[in-house]
């Protein structure tokens, strides 16, 4: 934790309320998101309980399972999820703009630029908490592979028609979700934590209603009382007054409410099975509902509260301004978008159950890289986020108080003008470290040339407060010519920051292609990659 | 503890076992018929002369040969010390094309040709440049020969990018020093035998298990006082020895002690070889600045009082100089203070930096900012067993640890609590062991001090 992230959180413990962390919004929130508050059964993974999921915050549309170990009722909320989901996802397949993009020419082994298509906006799929994009994956694990009976009349359990579709897609989300800055599938509790610091760990964050409650406590309370209310507060039936988030449900609600209302749903459907006569089963088929009913009605009461304070988390993101270069990074997501569309559309198979060695460090690479670029467009950006940087000696800003004309010293002499800045951070600057500034939204280089009076610890910052003199000499920008571009020096009086990081990290040299995939990882992917991957075959243990 | 090896006969020559395992690796490397070969070599036990060895006899015997380093540092050292070995050999220095991309040391060189280009170095007969320069190098035809250093700090994503340059290649390292590590997270690959951020090792040993794997057995560095306690700690399945003994290595000290804490911890150290100087306990910021304060004193105080080491180098006392003292933290902002502490204090020259720069680095002493100290939480960054073991294990004479008290409660207090994850493979000692061994070993040696 970052010294001035430690200061805010000491100060709304004192204070009652949470701190802001950022004076700008830094995901990307879409005008039309699609949110999904799922459940989950309590003792098997990814076995769905119900959902809330929509785009409209007053008309969700509630799924649920009433037996979540019944197999087709399972396929039935995918089914219907694929419904909600596929729909709204395609909606942002049509709008396309042209743009252009470089590839490798398979001739001539030349970059060249080609048109393609890049879809205007993409989906956003928002989840309450981080675990709810765990439960993305899984449920796209456990889809992707599945048949449809119409892909292979074989198969012993045949899917719904449109349920390894909505796999694949969920299982995109969820792996672009792992990508620093991306915001196709974003979890509320991470983006609040992002912008606000409370009084509470970062464990307890996790938590949506404590954490709304240290952002936005009710009037005339202190954010710590709301945020443990809402932790541990319960009814006088024992049960939780503010849910979880889920996907997991609270034992007492298993307990006390779920596990009888299932089992009286069980017992009904038991009993229309083993009605005799029309009569019978019309008056049966009447109790199965009505405890069918009571599932659903326990399932949204136990996800609305969350679905509304998912919406809450929503408005208060919506109040910050964008941050200048998060449409860039939604860029970036509406291309990979529009690459898994085309994937979809070429008929390529399900993403494999494993990364083959080339993709895997790709993915680390493009990973790293957009950490870095986000850390960085983050702070610049935003000034709070900036400060924390500077607080840390990674950057430093303040007045030029002397700008001097050099030269390099080099056949052509191009200039290299010395420029110093008063500051009153304490940046860690080695000999010659290169520094970065941004000059008409591209980044500047200046080196470290020197302290004018004798650095942070010759005595000349203590007591007489003029703080530290930082001479840099500027490297680049500057155009071709003898004299620098009008505007690309600083001047006398200019206020500038500098960082110690650099704007744009550079990408890494390309990997080779799989299928020269060397020796020492094993050799190029056998030929089992190049057939499809089935789903989990079915064994014994398979009850469900 | 397994111990055979430290357990062979106390007379035997370290000089004579470590002839031997050169020349095992030597043989695999020249004459074997495995695409590559693995040494594992614990601090100071001579990696870099075996990689200037190895490579000058592969360029001997007219193999085109690629060296992989993964620092520019490294690299130009590398480069100084074939020169200095055989002047006449050609030698290409292969390098970014950033300004100021290699020491200009090398421009001195008649034989060290240096380019930004591969194509400009090809017919040399020893190429080197880092893996991050190696990866661009497309479209030639792949060296017979490689040697990768410090492979074990090498990622395997990184070798992944450079394998296919090399027919075969002699992989050195050390196992104990610091994993290389990922600003991301990477649990979705744990468990896959090409997890791009494991070390190019662990990725080449799953995927290639029979490769004859070698060991250097004497460090040269570590002093007699140094060796069994590292070889314990960190290395408790691969012992190593010290190639010196209990009587061959001094530290003295021309000025009396002011009877201070530090003075006394410096005593100590000159003594046994170990020091530790531990402050109240105390929950602390990062950059504690009692315990920072004090390790620029300690250093001030090495200084001012005219220490002298002799060693099996020369038996004449030779002045400890602010170069030859190194001080270690685990983070950057930590070295920054102490840097700032020890300017105040009218100290320069004296390297101060984290364990991960100070990879591969020798002191005649070190003082070191214990990772732990004043710490609430006992987190996997902390307790990594190679942080401890780079910082514990770059002197030649004496180490002295700077740490708040309590240190002990707090590993007990936070038991390692990562994720198991499936077909991982754990590594011994974990850092909560060896942490406990160390301070167990460093408590012999405490002088308590309130500053």
């Amino acid at each position: 934790m970052s010294l001035i992230t430690t200061l805010a959180r000491l100060e709304a413990v004192s204070t009652g309320r949470a701190r802001p962390a950022a004076t700008v919004r830094h995901r990307h929130l879409s005008t039309r998101p699609l949110v999904f508050v799922p459940l989950t059964t309590a003792g098997e993974a990814g076995a769905p309980l119900g959902a809330l999921v929509g785009t409209d915050r007053d008309a969700p549309r509630l799924l649920v399972v009433p037996q979540p170990r019944d197999r087709d009722l399972r396929f039935a909320f995918l089914a219907e999820l694929a419904d909600v989901v596929l729909p709204y996802v395609d909606g942002f397949a049509g709008a396309v703009e042209a743009a252009e993009r470089t590839e490798t020419d398979p001739e001539t082994g030349k970059r060249v630029k080609v048109e393609v298509e890049l879809c205007a906006d993409a989906p956003q799929l928002i989840v309450p908490s981080r675990a709810g994009i765990d439960l993305v994956r899984l449920l796209g694990r456990s889809m992707r592979f599945r048949r449809t009976a119409e892909q292979d009349p074989e198969t012993p359990f045949p899917a719904p028609p449109r349920v390894p579709l909505l796999g694949r897609w969920l299982t995109h989300f969820g792996e672009r979700a792992r990508v620093p800055g991306s915001s196709l599938l974003l979890a509320m509790t991470d983006v609040l934590a992002r912008h606000w610091a409370t009084g509470q760990s970062t464990l307890e964050d996790q938590h949506l209603g404590a954490l709304l409650a240290w952002i936005a406590p009710p009037e005339g309370r202190s954010g710590a009382e709301a945020a443990q209310e809402a932790e541990l507060a319960r009814d006088a039936d024992g049960q939780l007054v503010c849910p979880p988030a889920g996907p997991a449900t609270d034992p007492a609600f298993d307990n006390k409410l779920l596990a009888p209302a299932i089992e009286r749903y069980d017992r009904a459907r038991t009993a229309l099975a083993a009605a005799e006569d029309g009569l019978e089963a019309d008056a049966r088929l009447g109790a199965l509902t009505a405890a069918e009913r009571d599932v659903r009605a326990l399932v949204e009461s136990r996800t609305r509260p969350t679905w509304d304070a998912v919406w809450r988390g929503l408005d208060l993101l919506r109040e910050l301004p964008q941050g200048a270069r998060v449409e860039e990074r939604w860029t970036r997501d509406r291309w990979s978008f529009t690459g898994h569309r085309d994937r979809v559309l070429a008929g390529e198979p399900p993403q494999p159950r494993r990364d083959d060695a080339v993709t895997a460090a790709n993915k680390l690479a493009v990973r790293e890289r957009e950490q870095a670029r986000l850390e960085a467009q983050e702070a610049l950006d935003d000034p709070l986020v900036m400060a924390g940087r500077r607080l840390a000696g990674e950057a430093f800003a303040g007045e030029v108080v002397d700008v001097v004309m050099a030269y390099s010293e080099s056949k052509r002499p191009s200039p290299r003008p010395l420029v110093t800045v008063r500051t009153d951070d304490r940046p860690h600057l080695g000999e010659r470290t290169r520094v970065y500034r941004t000059l008409g939204g591209k980044p500047q280089t200046a080196e470290f040339a020197g302290y004018e009076d004798g650095g942070p610890d010759a005595g000349g910052d203590d007591g007489d407060d003029g703080g530290l003199l930082i001479v840099l000499r500027i490297m680049d920008k500057m155009g071709r010519g003898k004299e620098p571009e009008e505007g690309s020096v600083p001047e006398k009086g200019d206020r500038v920051c500098f960082t110690l990081f650099e704007h744009e990290p550079r990408g890494g040299a390309k990997l080779p292609d799989p299928e020269e995939t060397p020796w020492t990882h094993g050799g190029p992917p056998g030929e089992e990659a190049a057939v499809p991957e089935t789903a989990d075959p079915v064994t014994e243990e398979d009850l469900l | 503890m397994i111990t055979e090896a430290v357990a062979s006969p106390a007379g035997s020559d370290p000089g004579a076992a470590a002839a031997r395992a050169t020349d095992a690796i030597l043989d695999d490397t020249l004459h074997g018929t495995a695409r590559g070969v693995v040494v594992d070599s614990p601090p100071g036990a001579g990696k870099s002369t075996l990689v200037v060895r190895a490579a000058l006899e592969l360029a001997a015997a007219g193999r085109p040969l690629m060296v992989v380093a993964q620092t520019n540092a490294q690299v130009d050292d590398l480069v100084l010390r074939l020169a200095e070995k055989n002047p006449d050999l050609p030698v290409g220095r292969l390098h970014s094309s950033d300004t100021d991309p290699y020491d200009k040391a090398l421009d001195a060189l008649e034989n060290v040709r240096t380019s930004a280009k591969a194509a400009d170095l090809t017919g040399l007969d020893v190429v080197l440049s880092t893996a991050a320069k190696w990866a661009h190098v497309k479209g030639v035809e792949p060296w017979r020969h490689a040697i990768v250093d410090e492979a074990y700090q090498m990622r395997s994503d990184a070798l992944l990018a450079v394998a296919n340059l090399f027919e075969r290649a002699l992989f050195v390292g050390d196992p104990g020093q610091l994993d290389p590590f990922a600003i991301v997270g990477s649990e979705q690959w744990a468990g896959l035998s090409y997890d791009p951020s494991a070390s190019a090792v662990t990725t080449l040993l799953a995927h290639n298990p029979g490769l004859p794997q070698h060991r250097l057995p004497v460090s040269w560095r570590l002093p007699a006082s140094a060796a069994p306690l590292v070889s314990d700690a960190f290395y408790p399945y691969t012992p190593f020895r010290s190639g010196t003994g209990h009587g061959d290595r001094g530290l003295t000290l021309a000025v009396p002690p002011d009877g201070s804490g530090p003075d006394r911890v410096i005593d100590e150290a000159a003594e046994s070889g170990w020091g530790l100087l531990e402050l109240p306990a105390r929950h602390t910021p990062r950059t504690d600045p009692e315990a920072v304060r004090a390790v620029a004193t300690v250093v001030r105080r090495l200084l001012d009082r005219g220490g002298a080491t002799t060693s099996e180098r020369s038996p004449d006392p030779v002045p400890l100089t602010a170069g030859r003292i190194a001080v270690g933290t685990a983070h950057r902002d930590q070295a920054a203070a102490v840097r700032a502490a020890l300017t105040e204090l009218g100290v320069t020259d004296v390297t101060v930096d984290t364990a991960n720069r100070l990879q591969g680095r020798e002191y005649d002493v070190t003082v070191v900012l214990h990772p732990l100290s004043g710490r609430p939480d006992a987190t996997a960054f902390h307790l990594e067993t190679g942080r401890l073991c780079v910082l514990a294990s770059r002197h030649r004479h004496a180490c002295i640890v700077v740490c708040r008290a309590g240190v002990g409660d707090l590993l007990d207090d936070y038991p390692s609590t990562e994720p198991v994850q499936l077909g991982t493979l754990v590594k011994f000692p974990d850092g909560w062991e060896a942490n406990h061994a160390v301070l167990a070993h460093l408590a012999e040696h405490r002088v308590r001090w309130q500053p």
